[in-house]
Formats: structure tokens, C-alpha cells, sequence
């Protein structure tokens, strides 16, 4: 006997919009019942989560700060995901975008012109976009899997990092301890508001978000990725070409991921340092599909994101509920709205009997017909 | 009617879990920003073990809140600053890197006081402090030597930043004390806590023929290969003999607990001041774990460096030492003064390894 879940015939469209807060009331429901037999007060917890980082200014600043590098990536690798490219590499097209945005501060702490910071936001952009154009290139020339070269050159990218820092681009003042000397104030990113930390990162997020959804909505090339995502075939017959696609997806969420790398180190860090990022490429795969790769609904899965990550740190000081039940209630919450989703579009089934059914028999077949993708 | 007023005074009861943290406003709070999980077995799990020590010494004066697996970058400024905001009196930032989000949220905050670990900047506001483990080392390398067959010790080292190559140097220094031949290979795991990386760094130097382990990394994961392989090792931070019951020589324990209540006691007489502290094994910020699997002569050894270094007799790096390269560093009888040893980039004789600049 074993479960399966098979494909709705119709998708309804009432749940389709009840689904994200049946999953929120779920997370509640259980989230409350963990923390009760942790022995907290389970209201009380999920105010600290929940409400208590959106009470202060200051703190509204701080989601932003967090969000703003999840949403520019996330909304690039919507793109790349839409139209069956699979960039799992965008921590390291992170890293060299600010590799990249950082070489003008770095190698010229003395150049105090208005021009610096937007040629390092370029340069960020073409630094991502030319390292994702790596696994690019590997794609569509040679028919590499773009999931396992992308996500080694995320390895690299660190690395590179790493020497930089500890190698030529040392503070000569600092001590040998692994980083840059500190931006001069030109090069750094300025914050939106005196009040609190966020910077224009945010705004380049809810910018690059918006774009691509009014591209996928209204324009002949988010047609383009969804029919070549969808079906190859089908996009050969209308005259799309899967290796462009490969080439724009990938060059487009590696320069938001450039981006975003140069954005947070000139936003928010001030200088290079070994470690720069969280795992923000890795977590935005989550938040691309919280949002169902759809680039508004990014936004909103951003800032949820984000917030329960504030919330988790808040829930930890104001009641002791440690980092790791803070975790669980974060799963708890990805679970719940990634099988609400699911079961929207599928039906579980219970087979009896023996492996041999016709479903997992036609299960193969898709993989014979990539096999014979030309070139 | 009567429904809505039971639940809302079920909702208050249920609410009422943080509200009494208003009412413990008269204790002053002492926060702690940890970089790992407090259970790690070694480096953030030695704070907290100072942490509850300091909460068992002052906890009726007052309360020790943390947070726990802070990255270092704009997280950690965002987690210190939320302390800062929640009332912290005298906060912790228990980890280098957390050097820069330490100095910006002081500079916002001049009423809260701030102690930063293994740093170099300060203000009014920021006191800096550290621990002599290179005086743990030097004892570890003696022991090494006396007990290693094949007179060469593997090193898993973290980052090479002064604090790790002072503490290779002075187990070095320790070892030829002992045997003026002995090697050391070192291997860079570049990290501080990853048990996979740290094994195989682990397994990489025995297979080089090493017979002796010792670590400057925060997991048991070496350790257990070297309880896995049969050979001695040194543990780190905390002691890690429920991971080598048979393996484990002695540890190099951070006992920061003495140095959390001095300055806490400091903050409620009011005398706290910025400082850069710097205290060792006599100070009770470092301790031995107890000497075991060794024989009777090589522990009555090591406690007699160790009461020589607490009494201030032997210093470690005394002339005459030579850099790696066979340049004389220290004359004879000459000590290394402590502005050097912070800034230490450099190998001493006997080190088998190129030192990543």
C-alpha cells in the first residue's frame, strides 16, 4: 500500500485564496499548543512573534532590512523557476556581486565623488549576473545541470570571498583580523528614513518585484517563460528558444542577487568580510516559493519571512522560549502553507495493491522525452 | 455575553506570561549575545556555562536574558540593539565578530554598557576581554610531547587571525620544552563550528602520521575521531571527555564566570569602566580540566607549569625563539610583550606549515 497524490481535475479558486490563512490558523493552532507544553503562555508567545517586532519603529526598520535582501532575490529566482531553470546558486551570486560592487571603495577609499555608489550598484548587478551566466553558459552549450553547477559555485564564491579578505583586500590598519577597510560615507548605500536602519535596498526589492510582475503579466517575454517552463515543445512551436531562456533567467536572477549582495554590504555591513550573509540565497528559494513564484506574492512572503525571524529573537528575550522552538514554530509554518498549497492542486489517494499501476508507469516517461531536447 | 467575558479573561490569564516582566524592572538585567547554540559542546555552551554561574552568584540583583545563534553581520546589530531597547544595563557580545555591530549600537546607546570578547575596539561604553589561552596551550604541548610516540602533533586550527596562531605557537613552544625536535602540522578548517569539516580536518592529519590532536575549533567532532583512531587529544573550550572518555588529555576550559561576575559586581557598585581586560589561568577565566590518561610523572609535570605560570614564574613565550624561518625573535630570557602577542602573524620554529597571509 503506499500514498500518492494525484492532480485535481479543478483547481478551486475559493481556497486557492483561503489556503495561506487556513495555513496561518493551522501555525497558530499548533504553534499555541507547543509553546503551552513548553510551559509558556501561549498568547503571550505569539504576540512576541507575531505583533510585538511590528510595535516599534526601529523594528519595522530592522524587517525591512531583512526582508529587502530575500525579495530581490527571490523575485529573480521566481523567473528562473517559472521557465524550469533551476539557479540553487544565488548565495554565491550574492557574494560576488558585492565582490564586485565592493571593488571601487575597497581600491579607492579616497574617491569621494556622487558617482561611486551607482557604479558599484552596477557592478554588483553585472557580478552576479556574469557568475550566474557561468552555470549559463555550462547549460546551454554542454547540457550541464544547472542545479549542481550553480550551487558549487556558491562554495567558490565564498572562497574567493574569503581570501580576499584575509589576503589582498586586508585592512592594513586592522590588526590581521579578516576584513576590508570601512566604506567612505559616498560608497554607502543611505537609509531611507533618519529613524531607523532600513536603507534603499528595500525600496530596489519592491522595484525589482513589481517589474517582473508586470513582465509575467503583461508582456510577450513572461509569456515566453511560462510556456518554455510549462513545455518546451510547445515553446519551440511558438518560435521560443529554451537556450535564450536559460541565458535570460539566469543572467536576470543573478544580477538581483548581485544586487542585492552589494545593496546589504554597502546598506547595511559597511565593509567585506568573511561571512556576509545568513544564507539569504538559500532561505529566498523558500520565499520564492511561499510567494508561488509570483513576484507580488514574494513581497508578501518576504516580510513574512522576516518577520518571524525577528519575531523568534523577540519571543526569545521577552519570554525564554529558546532558538530552536523558535525554528520549529518557523517550520511549523513553511509546512503548513506549502501542504495547504499542495492540496489544492492535489488529492491524496491511498493505493492498495501492488507498484504496477499505470501512474507509475507514465511517471517515467518524462524523462525519456528531455533526453532527446536539442540543441 | 457571559461567553465573551470568560474568554477575554481567559485571553488576559493566558497574556498574563509577559507581564511580569514588567514587574522585575528593579532587577538590573545582564544580557548575553551568543554566535552558536548554547549546547555546542564548546565555545558559546562556556558562556552560558559563565552565564548560569553568574546567575547562581547575583540572581537575586539580576536577570541573565540571551539570544542564542546570532549571526555575525547586520543580525547581530539588530539583536544587540533589541537588548539594548529592552532595558540591558551591561550586555555580553560574546564573539569577535561581533566587533563592529557592537561599536555602532554603543555609539546609539552611551547609558548602556557594553563588554565585547577577543576584540580591539572600545569607547566609553565598550570594555573588551580575553583570556590567556595561549598559557592552557603551552601546558597542552608539553603533555603532547611526553606522550606522543612519533614526537608530531596535528593542529585543526579555525581562521588565522593572532589568537589562533598564538595558541599553535605556544603549544609548540610547550612541546619543545619537552623535545626540542617536535613538529606541529596544522590544518585550516576555516571555520569555528562545523563538525564534518573539523572530523575531516581531523582524519587528514592522522593519516599524515600525527599521534596527538588538539583543536582550536568549538565541536567535540575531532575528538570522537580521535577516540574512533585510538590517539590522545586536547579539548577545547569546554571539557569534552563525555566525547573521549579515553581520548581527552586535559582541556583548555573557558571559565568565563569569574570575569561575568567581576564585572557585573562592577556595574551594581557603580565602578564599571572601560577596560581592556586581559586575564589568565591565576584569574579563574581559564581552567584545566582534570589531567587523565596520562601517567603519574607527565601530570605531575603539567601541574607544576601550571602552578609556575599562575605564580607568574614561566611565561610561555621566554627566549631565546626563533621565527619559522630561523630568525631570532626573543633573546634569552627576553619575554613577549602582550601588544605583540595580540598581533601575532607569524610562526615560530618547528611549525610544519605555510601560514595563510
Amino acid at each position: 500500500m503506499r500514498i500518492e497524490l494525484e492532480k485535481r481535475g479543478r483547481v478551486s479558486t475559493l481556497f486557492s485564496i483561503v489556503s495561506p490563512l487556513l495555513a496561518l490558523v493551522l501555525t497558530l493552532v499548533f504553534g499555541a499548543l507547543m509553546f503551552w507544553m513548553l510551559g509558556k503562555a501561549p498568547l503571550g508567545a505569539l504576540y512576541s512573534f507575531f505583533v510585538e517586532p511590528l510595535l516599534d519603529v526601529w523594528s519595522i526598520h530592522e524587517l525591512a532590512v531583512k526582508a529587502g535582501p530575500l525579495i530581490l532575490i527571490a523575485v529573480g529566482l521566481s523567473i528562473c523557476y517559472r521557465s524550469n531553470n533551476w539557479n540553487i546558486g544565488a548565495e554565491g551570486q550574492f557574494t560576488i556581486g558585492a565582490i564586485t560592487g565592493s571593488i571601487l571603495p575597497v581600491l579607492y577609499p579616497a574617491w569621494h565623488s556622487p558617482v561611486i555608489l551607482p557604479l558599484m550598484l552596477l557592478l554588483g548587478i553585472a557580478g552576479g549576473a556574469l557568475y550566474a551566466g557561468i552555470p549559463a553558459l555550462l547549460k546551454a552549450r554542454f547540457n550541464t545541470n544547472e542545479i549542481l553547477t550553480s550551487l558549487m559555485l556558491v562554495y567558490v564564491a565564498q572562497l574567493f570571498l574569503d581570501w580576499l579578505v584575509r589576503g589582498p583586500w586586508k585592512d592594513p590598519q586592522g590588526h590581521n583580523f579578516p576584513q576590508t577597510t570601512s566604506f567612505q560615507p559616498e560608497a554607502v548605500l543611505p537609509p531611507l528614513l533618519d529613524s531607523g536602519r532600513a536603507h534603499w535596498g528595500f525600496v530596489f526589492a519592491i522595484i525589482a518585484a513589481v517589474a517582473l510582475w508586470f513582465m509575467m503579466r503583461f508582456m510577450l517575454k513572461g509569456f515566453e517563460v511560462s510556456v518554455l517552463g510549462q513545455s518546451e515543445r510547445a515553446g519551440r512551436f511558438a518560435g521560443f528558444s529554451a537556450r535564450r531562456m536559460i541565458w535570460f533567467s539566469l543572467l536576470v536572477s543573478g544580477g538581483l542577487a548581485g544586487l542585492a549582495g552589494i545593496s546589504e554590504v554597502s546598506g547595511s555591513i559597511g565593509h567585506l568580510q568573511p561571512s556576509i550573509s545568513p544564507g539569504y540565497g538559500f532561505t529566498a528559494i523558500i520565499v520564492a516559493f511561499l510567494g508561488r513564484l509570483n513576484p507580488l506574492g514574494i513581497i508578501a512572503s518576504g516580510l513574512v519571512l522576516a518577520l518571524t525571524y525577528l519575531g523568534g529573537e523577540a519571543a526569545q528575550l521577552s519570554i525564554g522560549i529558546s532558538d530552536k522552538a523558535s525554528r520549529v514554530f518557523q517550520g511549523l509554518l513553511l509546512f503548513f502553507v506549502l501542504s495547504c498549497d499542495t492540496l489544492i492542486h492535489y488529492r491524496i489517494r491511498l493505493v492498495l495493491g501492488s507498484a504496477n499501476s499505470p501512474a507509475a508507469k507514465s511517471a517515467v516517461s518524462p524523462s525519456n522525452q528531455t533526453a532527446e531536447v536539442t540543441r | 455575553m457571559k461567553k465573551l467575558v470568560i474568554a477575554l479573561a481567559a485571553t488576559a490569564a493566558l497574556l498574563g506570561g509577559f507581564s511580569s516582566g514588567a514587574q522585575a524592572q528593579e532587577k538590573k538585567k545582564v544580557c548575553f549575545v551568543y554566535v552558536g547554540s548554547r549546547t555546542d559542546g564548546g565555545w558559546t555552551q562556556a558562556n552560558e556555562l559563565g552565564r548560569q554561574q553568574l546567575v547562581k552568584a547575583l540572581g537575586d540583583k539580576i536577570e541573565a536574558p540571551f539570544l542564542e545563534n546570532v549571526p555575525e553581520g547586520p543580525d547581530a546589530e539588530r539583536a544587540i540593539e533589541r537588548m539594548a531597547r529592552s532595558g540591558c544595563s551591561l550586555i555580553f557580545t560574546t564573539s569577535f565578530g561581533f566587533m563592529d555591530a557592537t561599536m555602532k549600537v554603543a555609539a546609539k546607546f552611551p547609558d548602556v554598557k557594553f563588554e565585547h570578547a577577543t576584540g580591539f575596539k572600545s569607547a566609553a561604553n565598550v570594555a573588551t576581554y580575553n583570556s590567556r589561552f595561549y598559557e592552557g596551550r603551552y601546558i597542552s604541548g608539553q603533555i603532547a610531547a611526553k606522550m606522543s610516540k612519533k614526537g608530531v602533533a596535528g593542529y585543526i586550527a579555525s581562521f588565522p587571525i593572532p589568537e589562533v596562531v598564538m595558541g599553535i605557537n605556544a603549544f609548540e613552544q610547550g612541546a619543545k620544552s619537552v623535545n626540542p625536535n617536535f613538529k606541529m602540522k596544522v590544518v585550516w578548517a576555516n571555520t569555528w563550528f562545523d563538525p564534518g569539516k573539523e572530523a575531516d580536518a581531523a582524519k587528514a592529519l592522522i593519516d599524515q602520521g600525527v599521534d596527538i590532536l588538539t583543536q582550536h575549533t568549538d565541536t567535540t567532532a575531532p575528538m570522537q575521531v580521535a577516540a574512533e583512531r585510538g590517539i590522545f587529544a586536547f579539548g577545547q573550550a569546554s571539557d569534552m571527555i563525555a566525547a573521549g572518555p579515553k581520548t581527552q588529555l586535559t582541556a583548555i576550559e573557558d571559565t568565563w564566570g569569574a570575569y561575568f561576575i567581576k564585572r557585573t559586581k562592577a556595574l551594581l557598585d557603580g565602578s564599571w569602566k572601560s577596560e581592556q581586560s586581559w586575564d589568565g589561568l591565576k584569574d579563574g577565566i581559564l581552567t584545566m580540566a582534570p589531567y587523565t590518561n596520562m601517567p603519574d610523572d607527565v601530570k605531575a609535570m603539567a601541574e607544576a607549569t601550571e602552578a609556575k605560570i599562575k605564580s607568574g614564574e614561566l611565561h610561555p613565550f621566554t627566549g631565546p625563539i626563533n621565527k619559522q624561518d630561523g630568525t631570532p625573535w626573543l633573546k634569552a630570557g627576553e619575554k613577549a610583550d602582550d601588544g605583540t602577542l595580540l598581533g601575532m602573524n607569524f610562526y615560530i620554529e618547528g611549525v610544519d606549515d605555510k601560514l595563510p597571509q
